[in-house]
């Protein structure tokens, strides 16, 4: 590729309509939020304004995100989505290498099945999934043909993290899928004919030879997963609220834009601490650019 | 021979969609052979490789190592080592721990690995480099590492995969020389597969020539070369010239035959001909001079010379004799005039009989 520099203006040509974009509805609104997290409701003539702020004036909603029922929410983001992004990597990495090793004119029907429900809208996929699950379900009509249940899937952890592993399983499958497809099967089969075994060669060779797509996907099912407020709010209920909810809720309901803004940086800084933690064992592990 | 390290009986390998890739070969292989698998891509010399490692299962035929028959042996329990075409070098690891993995995977104590892959590394000069890691290396280095790291094994049998087909050529004769150097020192049997009839010439002590799957001649350099058995060997190894021959009589082991080329006359061999036959003489077995040459049973003909190309050393010459081209190689032992021969030119070719071959297949 030739250097930009070279070529100012066809780059200019090329990068400006992007760039604008993304300033005008990425940079200018997250620098609106900031300020907002450090500001508060404007009180005119006696009364809270719904519409106007005080800029810059308070840390308060910081210290209110960090109180007790806030912390729990982020907690709970944060172990549900691990859990979540251990089972679709559990769940993921066997399904992509049996993709792999299909022939190859059937690679491209399964890689389609997978991302087949990507066609439909998420909203419609969860409520599909809750009203299988609930109490007067398919599954629970088909327990009482045999005398089972009526049993309570749905309205706990468990079943946020099942829609959250179902919902972002080929996030997970396609980068592993890419990363297997690109190994050099020579590097296995060196590594039999020096005498390891079939275990042996996964843990030593094709495990940290795909690491980068491992850690790609985990990225990407883990971010989304500490955000997520519909998976939450339809299979959990009000009881298994994630972060996301309350930012939504302080947003949508209540009208506190400023603690809103100031949970969402919070979630913010967690996303960027995982990326950091990310950053340094790939640098630590490996060495392959991921 | 003596008891033969590696015998491979009737091994034919048919892939799925109905492709034989190996046909019913059998070769046995000696202690400290450096024996070669030759032939032109596509030819199953791979695949036959392959199924000595383990990586491939043979549909019929048995592969016998060391006295054992290998039919249920995967690759990790076999006395094979090979060294990859792309040399499969993990990336992921230094060049020490590399040349140590085989070692790890199988048990050897952490003391034994260290002085083992030093050792190793020594015998491949590479010991300077023992911390790097292979995207900082050179192909030539990461050879290296590839065949210490199957040497330190010590395999019975060490299998090479078109080991020099990714380096330049300068690189490559230095490897040819290192290969038979290193070869007699571990006096480990080696197995080479190539495509380069060069390469098996100079390095191996015995070639056998594959042709779609089958064994077309296993024999040493100089025979094959010298007494190629069928038309396809004399073609593959070194240049030829064939020329097609009607049998006019033969008696005993005297052929009278005759030629577009080269007209009629007389050769020995030991074949029967039917009514055709392939007359077969290497280029630098014919001469080129102005006057008629003079000598008692000498074949010569009038050609007309059409191209010269020129290679420092020698001269190849193309000429038109009769209607079908003849090559010609001439030394150019002088620094001046060069091979003398120019396009257009008209002058006599001669070979001695004894120094062409009667094919019949």
């Amino acid at each position: 590729m030739d250097d930009w520099k070279d070529f100012k203006r066809v780059f200019l040509t090329l990068a400006t309509p992007g760039s604008l974009w993304m300033l005008l509805f990425f940079a200018i609104p997250m620098a609106f939020l900031f300020v907002l997290s450090f500001s508060s409701k404007a009180v005119i003539d006696g009364e809270i304004s719904t519409t106007a702020y005080d800029y810059m004036n308070t840390f308060q909603n910081y210290v209110e995100s960090a109180g007790h029922n806030y912390l729990v929410l982020l907690w709970r983001a944060i172990w549900t989505s691990a859990i979540a992004t251990a089972l679709c990597l559990a769940l993921a990495y066997p399904l992509a290498m049996a993709v792999c090793f299909a022939a190859p004119r059937w690679r491209p029907l399964l890689l389609l099945l997978l991302i087949l429900p990507f066609w439909i809208n998420l909203l419609i996929r969860t409520y599909a999934m809750y009203s299988i699950f609930r109490t007067t379900g398919v599954v629970n009509q088909a327990f009482g043909l045999v005398g089972l249940g009526p049993y309570e899937m749905l309205n706990n952890t468990y079943a946020v993290i099942m829609g959250l592993v179902y919902v972002y399983l080929p996030f997970m499958v396609l980068p592993l899928y890419s990363t297997i497809e690109k190994l050099d099967r020579s590097f296995l089969e060196a590594s039999l004919d020096l005498g390891a075994t079939q275990a042996k060669t996964f843990w030593l060779v094709t495990w940290p030879l795909t690491l980068p797509g491992v850690i790609t996907g985990i990225i990407l099912v883990y971010i989304p997963c500490l955000g997520t407020f519909l998976t939450s709010d339809i299979l959990g209920g009000p009881n298994n609220w994630n972060i996301g909810n309350a930012i939504q809720n302080q947003f949508l309901e209540s009208n506190n834009w400023p603690l809103g803004a100031a949970l969402s940086f919070i979630l913010m800084y967690v996303t960027f601490i995982a990326l950091m933690v990310r950053a340094f064992l790939a640098k630590r592990s490996t060495g392959v650019d991921a | 021979m003596s008891e033969p390290i590696i015998s491979i009986r009737n091994v034919s390998k048919r892939f799925a969609g109905g492709v034989t890739a190996v046909d019913n070969v059998s070769i046995d292989i000696a202690q400290n052979e450096f024996f070669a698998l030759l032939g032109p891509s596509g030819c199953g010399k791979t695949t036959l490789l392959r199924m000595i490692s383990g990586l491939e299962t043979p549909t019929e035929g048995q592969i016998i190592i060391g006295g054992q028959d290998m039919a249920f042996t995967p690759p990790n329990l076999r006395p094979t080592n090979m060294v990859f075409q792309s040399y499969a070098v993990f990336p992921h690891m230094t060049v020490e721990q590399n040349v140590g993995y085989g070692l790890k995977v199988t048990g050897v104590p952490a003391a034994e690995i260290k002085t083992r892959v030093a050792e190793a590394l020594e015998m491949v000069k590479l010991a300077h480099l023992a911390a790097r890691k292979p995207d900082q290396m050179s192909g030539g280095q990461r050879q290296r590492v590839a065949l210490a790291r199957a040497l330190v094994k010590r395999p019975k049998v060490l299998l090479l995969d078109e080991p020099l087909s990714a380096l330049d050529a300068k690189l490559r004769d230095d490897m040819r020389m290192e290969l038979t150097r290193l070869q007699q020192t571990v006096g480990i049997t080696f197995i080479i597969v190539t495509h380069d009839q060069d390469e098996a010439l100079s390095m191996a002590s015995r070639i056998a020539v594959m042709d779609k799957g089958a064994v077309a001649q296993i024999a040493t350099p100089s025979e094959l070369y010298e007494h190629p058995r069928n038309k396809f060997v004399a073609d593959f190894i070194g240049k030829v010239n064939l020329l097609d021959a009607s049998v006019l009589s033969q008696k005993g082991k005297t052929v009278t035959c005759e030629t577009k080329a080269a007209g009629k006359f007389a050769i020995e061999t030991d074949k029967t001909c039917g009514s055709t036959a392939t007359i077969a003489i290497r280029p630098e077995k014919l001469k080129l001079s102005a006057s008629e040459p003079k000598g008692a049973g000498l074949v010569k003909t009038k050609a007309t010379v059409r191209d010269v190309a020129y290679y420092g050393d020698t001269s190849h010459v193309v000429a038109d004799a009769g209607g079908s081209d003849l090559e010609i190689n001439v030394q150019n032992d002088s620094r001046t005039g060069g091979s003398g021969v120019e396009r257009g030119q008209k002058l006599w070719v001669s070979f001695n009989p004894e120094d062409a071959l009667v094919l019949t297949e």
